[in-house]
């Protein structure tokens, strides 16, 4: 069987292909593997488009390190779309569900529900992300990687509260029920 | 405005990868994640652990040759602290974290299309209070651009080499652990 035409890889085989990778982009562009600096560039761009004179007021337009662009990492973005899009389209694992089925047996299977806290969710982690400059990716692997203080003290924490929250949303209940 | 189409399409090919990776591991599934944070399914785990092993031996050759030059984030205390517990917080309520929601949404996950959205606002809103964010950010202490090597004033390879050796047993007693519990019921 073609193993591109797998559902799914073993954990330890992706991880260590996750850290070639990461050598692979140091190598070729001197950049470390991260996903939510380019989210923070294109709505710092979009604010500025729209809101010229709002944007002046800011003293972010001014940071030497804020240079908000198409770059690298932008594009790094759009591939994990296409690259999880033809990997799921050549196995056929795709999944267009709306609620998950623990989400479901917790809050009911109303989509309205279940849009809202992903919207908050998603907001309220890119904002935390965004507080200490990196996420999973940024601080998890590459940050980690290269033994950055802040990076471990990030990581170290979000696992804390990210198991404390799961274990108030879901209970130990939803935990018998992964 | 844009960096040097060589650039963009190395971006572009790095990150396809990635997500091709990603969805492979599982690591695009609500469950698979919030799993995790249940303490349930380590997937997450094994991943993030292995590919930190793995890619700290490249990264520091690399560094040590002169083909790529480390980029620390700087550890600026109230910033992380504030940070990594909203973050912590965000990912539990989501169920995916910013590359997964990326990769979930390739593989046609609606919440997490949603989510990615939401993400994007969350980015404004930074944006929009960075000025008056800086006294939160800045209000504990600031200790630079730090590496844990640089902190304890030993040779790098000590730490690799120590974390490689950590992550190969922890990773092997966890697999033990699991099967044992698996052939008790």
């Amino acid at each position: 069987m073609n193993i591109l035409r797998q559902k799914s890889w073993s954990p330890y085989l992706v991880g260590a292909l996750i850290g070639v990778l990461s050598w692979f982009s140091f190598a070729t562009a001197d950049k470390p593997l991260g996903i939510t600096t380019a989210f923070e560039y294109t709505a710092a761009l979009a604010q500025k488009a729209a809101v010229p004179q709002l944007a002046e007021s800011n003293s972010y337009y001014g940071e030497p390190e804020k240079t908000p662009k198409i770059d690298w990492e932008w594009m790094l973005v759009i591939g994990v779309f296409i690259g999880a899009f033809a990997s799921s389209k050549l196995s056929g694992d795709r999944a267009s569900q709306s609620v998950p089925p623990l989400w479901a047996w917790r809050y009911g299977d109303g989509a309205a529900k279940r849009f809202v806290a992903a919207f908050f969710g998603g907001a309220l982690m890119m904002f935390g992300a965004r507080l200490a400059q990196g996420c999973t990716s940024g601080h998890g692997i590459s940050g980690a990687l290269q033994f950055a203080v802040s990076s471990w003290i990030f990581v170290a924490l979000l696992f804390a509260s990210g198991t404390a929250a799961a274990f108030l949303i879901y209970g130990k209940e939803g935990a018998n029920r992964v | 405005m844009f960096d040097s189409p060589t650039k963009l399409l190395l971006g572009l090919l790095t990150g396809i990868l990635f997500g091709f990776l990603l969805q492979k591991g599982r690591a695009a599934k609500f469950h698979v994640i919030v799993g995790q944070f249940l303490l349930k399914d380590w997937t997450v785990v094994k991943i993030m652990a292995t590919a930190v092993a793995v890619g700290t031996i490249g990264v520091y050759a690399l560094v040590s040759f002169g083909f790529a030059t480390l980029h620390i984030k700087p550890a600026l205390l109230g910033g992380v602290l504030l940070g990594g517990i909203l973050f912590g917080v965000g990912l539990a309520i989501f169920g995916y974290c910013p590359g997964t929601s990326v990769a979930a949404s390739g593989e046609g996950r609606r919440d997490a299309m949603v989510g990615v959205v939401g993400m994007l606002v969350g980015a404004g809103v930074y944006v929009a209070l960075y000025p008056s964010l800086q006294p939160v950010i800045k209000s504990l202490a600031d200790w630079g651009k730090i590496t844990l090597p640089e902190a304890t004033s030993v040779s790098p390879w000590l730490w690799v080499f120590g974390l490689v050796a950590v992550v190969a047993i922890g990773l092997t007693a966890l697999e033990r652990f699991f099967r044992r519990a698996g052939e008790g019921i």
